[in-house]
């Protein structure tokens, strides 16, 4: 996969994954909002999620989950795209509207100035993803069952 | 890239009832309200149909003039559907330019079975008008209609006469220009 692929990925995954209101917060930040128009208005559907087992396995289907999608264009024609888990309609456009303008900040010829929006956004998204993980891992790690320190007593 | 239909679920079921006016009354020219501009060169009613009918399960072809990178990134982003090489496999056809158009019979016409699996060709006329023209005739037409559509040429209606002939089998023909359009279901004589 190309690098500007990847990027692309990683910060389409983050805003995602990121509630409304942390969305809704980086969008605060952007300070001046950039004009675009929708190509494809919000809209609130089912994927089906698929799974392998282990990673390696045969394909199958984890269950549906809601995801609410939406496309825009920027001004200079960017088109920027989101997918987004919930049912949250503003969540998306304010995605999709990130994408485009994150597109436009990796495109920068000047490196000093390219990417310096996505640490701005994207960091903090990515930051709040790995805390909430941690939360939970820690969460699961205190249920958890450790077999080999149980000693029969009759030995 | 331009927009698609403002509210997809009116806007596509105000148009599948204009299709559905136009089929059952051959000749007739409608006008759809308020089409979408697509790309260029499909005319506002021919956006309007594939808008409304196309999606992932119904494979386009699309003639050499309609055939542009925009024209196929609008109906991939919209629509969804396969763009598909060979006039026999698709479901759905677009001709832009009716001079170049391949004779009707390359299209799928069906089986005996199942004549209801044919192609829908939609063909871009120059204009659109009743009254004069073409002479029409068949199930859906009280007396005769009359069909007057300009830049088509005399093989597509020969090749209108043959289709009628495979009658179960055979295309259903949908001329647009503008924001009009009048459909040529199979079972409509031409002229005579």
């Amino acid at each position: 996969m190309a690098e500007s692929t990847t990027a692309r990925a990683r910060w389409m995954s983050a805003l995602a994954q990121a509630g409304p209101t942390a969305v809704e917060a980086v969008w605060a930040s952007l300070g001046s909002p950039p004009a675009y128009r929708l190509l494809r208005a919000p809209e609130t559907g089912l994927v089906m999620v698929r799974g392998r087992a282990g990673g390696t396995g045969a394909p199958f289907n984890l269950g549906e989950m809601t995801v609410t999608r939406c496309s825009v264009a920027l001004e200079d024609g960017r088109v920027g795209h989101a997918y987004v888990s919930g049912r949250d309609r503003r969540h998306a456009e304010r995605a999709a509207v990130l994408d485009a303008v994150l597109q436009d900040d990796a495109a920068r010829p000047d490196d000093a100035a390219r990417g310096r929006l996505e640490r701005l956004v994207i960091e903090p998204l990515l930051a709040a993803r790995r805390a909430r993980q941690q939360e939970i891992r820690a969460r699961a790690a205190g249920t958890k069952v450790e077999f080999f320190t149980m000693v029969r007593g009759e030995e | 890239m331009r927009a698609g239909f403002a509210d997809p679920v009116f806007d596509s079921q105000r148009v599948f009832r204009r299709v559905l006016d136009a089929m059952s009354e051959p000749g007739r020219v409608i006008t759809v309200e308020a089409p979408p501009p697509g790309p260029v060169p499909l005319q506002p009613a021919t956006v309007a149909i594939a808008l409304a009918l196309l999606d992932l399960e119904t494979p386009l072809w699309l003639d050499g003039a309609s055939r542009t990178p925009e024209t196929v990134a609008y109906l991939r982003f919209h629509c969804g559907c396969p763009i598909v090489d060979e006039p026999g496999r698709a479901g759905f056809a677009i001709i832009a330019d009716p001079d170049q158009m391949p004779q009707l019979d390359a299209f799928d016409a069906g089986t005996d079975e199942d004549p209801d699996r044919s192609a829908t060709v939609i063909v871009q006329a120059g204009t659109l008008g009743a009254g004069r023209g073409t002479r029409l005739s068949g199930p859906g037409i009280a007396q005769d209609a009359w069909l007057d559509a300009a830049g088509l040429p005399a093989r597509f209606w020969e090749g209108l006469r043959t289709n009628h002939g495979r009658f179960p089998r055979g295309v259903d023909v949908v001329l647009t220009a503008g924001a009009s359009l009048a459909a040529l279901p199979r079972t409509t004589r031409v002229g005579g």
